[in-house]
């Protein structure tokens, strides 16, 4: 196990190896305690929308010289809003509404992106990411936006988790609904924006939902969700930097493969346990059924 | 005694087909209405216009007197189970916890005295010992009970249930039953969608006749008439014995 060794040594020597260790684990919470809201409210391809739709923002900010914080955010809240519109507006269904609006968005990135091509603004990077260029300011935004998402969710926990498993009775009681969606949509464009030196635009999705899945097979409680979802996220962040860092893989990918193998590893487990419990609980029946006759 | 709910007018359509037109009708309190009609009447949707859940084409709502958005904390909905994710990560204990929300700041946490009416409510459904259990795990009785446990805990005024005894044991149904009847000797007014035409008439006092239009409302000796019932159920009622027992006879 000398490359673990290895990889401590460079970890120690090199401050770029750092920031991306830290920017990894980060997102890992982040992205995993997020993810079990979007999992839960059945939004997975509304995570992968609005991930995708942050491109245009993030290239204007680029062209213009404005954070990307902002035009990412702005962006990705401006396709939430059209989808709900659409939806809501038209037949066209939710899925349809979401496939028509984030391939806009996204192709509209790109064609901006192309534009300027070769003023250093890489559109491999941006998509896949490049979690060694992570630098220190991108550092602390990653860091304020994982403080602002934690607490939010901390905060806003019982709106969160009533309107998340049983709508009607959130509106029924009084909760702004159609507010609290809007907000997770923002908090995800932020996210996503977290995310995006790390495993880039089109890796999130799977930092969102994976993780949060993993856990989700695991307990039947939600706060032991959250905290499971990032416990994979950080261990998905990790290992996959690593392997990133000994066998030169790209590093989204690398993460993401780490997080899919975990996942399967607990569907595996989940299985098995499921059919153990159902043995158990038909002998237990059986049993009763015995003490009855 | 001033009604605790009035409907004037009130027409709804959804997708520019009408699901009821022209509903007028004042609820006094201190009463368990059932909501009656054979599938897609309007009957979920009357309770949810009511309760400002749906969006109204005509007519004017007053709950208590008041805009429905004043009073809905003295508002408990009681779901159809069937349209709750069963596999949600949440025991019953969370699930009963709910129903304190309305009563909390928004950044407020459920305090002794909250748990200890979760406590009280869970026991009063038979529920307490399931407390820690996922609800998937419960059978659609119990799922049930769990339900109605929430609405207890929120303390409210109003309660409306769209179809509690839909495909639940008798014995839930019977103490989900005993329930209701000691809210409303305690002067509360419950409303309940409900399809078995057979008990409809010993588990209510006024009878909310409904397919496509109010067809009649009233005490439910009143409105529990065969040419009505027939009017509502497109004449497929059949009364199967001399006290007043109805079916529906499909087909």
């Amino acid at each position: 196990m000398g490359s673990i060794g290895y990889f401590i040594d460079s970890l120690y020597a090199y401050q770029y190896l750092q920031n991306a260790m830290i920017a990894a684990v980060l997102v890992g919470i982040v992205c995993g305690v997020i993810g079990c809201f979007i999992i839960l409210r059945g939004m997975a391809l509304m995570g992968d929308a609005i991930s995708h739709a942050v491109l245009p923002g993030v290239a204007v900010a680029y062209m213009l010289g404005f954070s990307f914080f902002i035009g990412a955010v702005f962006t990705g809240v401006l396709t939430a809003l059209g989808i709900g519109y659409i939806s809501q507006n038209s037949r066209i269904k939710d899925d349809s509404a979401i496939g028509i609006m984030f391939t806009a968005a996204f192709a509209l990135g790109v064609i901006l992106i192309t534009l300027r091509r070769g003023t250093g603004v890489d559109l491999w990077h941006i998509l896949f990411g490049n979690v060694l260029a992570v630098s220190q300011a991108d550092l602390w935004m990653t860091f304020w936006i994982g403080i602002l998402v934690l607490i939010s969710v901390f905060l806003f926990y019982k709106q969160l988790l009533l309107s998340t498993f049983d709508p009607v009775m959130a509106v029924a009681v009084g909760l702004p609904t159609r507010l609290i969606h809007y907000s997770l949509m923002l908090l995800l464009s932020l996210v996503t924006v977290a995310s995006l030196k790390t495993v880039g635009i089109v890796l999130v999705v799977a930092m969102l939902v994976t993780p949060g899945s993993t856990a989700y097979l695991l307990t039947n409680r939600l706060p032991v969700m959250l905290f499971l979802a990032a416990v994979f996220g950080v261990f998905s962040s990790i290992t996959g930097v690593y392997f990133s860092y000994i066998y030169d893989f790209a590093t989204g990918a690398s993460i993401v493969v780490v997080a899919s193998i975990l996942f399967a590893l607990s569907f595996i487990y989940s299985h098995k346990q499921s059919f153990l419990t159902r043995f158990f609980r038909t002998g237990k029946v059986q049993e009763k059924a015995k003490l009855i006759n | 005694m001033d009604p605790v709910v009035k409907v004037s007018d009130l027409s709804v359509s959804y997708n520019g087909k009408n699901v009821f037109e022209d509903i007028s009708l004042s609820v006094y309190p201190r009463q368990l209405v059932g909501i009656i009609g054979p599938n897609g009447a309007g009957k979920s949707t009357l309770i949810k216009a009511i309760m400002g859940l749906t969006y109204v084409n005509e007519g004017q709502i007053e709950v208590m007197k008041k805009p429905v958005e004043k009073v809905r904390k003295h508002i408990s909905y009681v779901p159809q189970r069937n349209t709750i994710d069963l596999d949600f990560p949440v025991l019953v204990e969370d699930v009963v916890s709910m129903g304190r929300y309305p009563h909390l700041s928004w950044w407020g946490f459920l305090t002794a005295k909250d748990r200890q009416i979760v406590k009280k409510s869970l026991k009063q459904v038979g529920m307490y010992e399931y407390r820690r259990r996922q609800i998937g795990q419960l059978s659609g009785g119990q799922q049930q009970r769990v339900f109605l446990a929430r609405a207890l805990v929120q303390e409210a005024e109003l309660f409306f249930l769209d179809e509690p005894f839909a495909g639940i044991d008798i014995a839930s149904e019977n103490m989900i039953m005993d329930i209701l009847r000691n809210l409303r000797d305690q002067g509360k007014t419950l409303f309940v969608v409900h399809h078995d035409l057979s008990k409809a008439g010993s588990y209510f006092d006024s009878l909310i006749l409904l397919n496509n239009k109010l067809i009649a409302y009233g005490k439910k000796e009143d409105v529990f008439q065969v040419n009505c019932l027939k009017e509502a159920y497109d004449g497929q009622v059949t009364n199967i014995s001399e006290k007043n027992i109805f079916v529906v006879v499909n087909g």
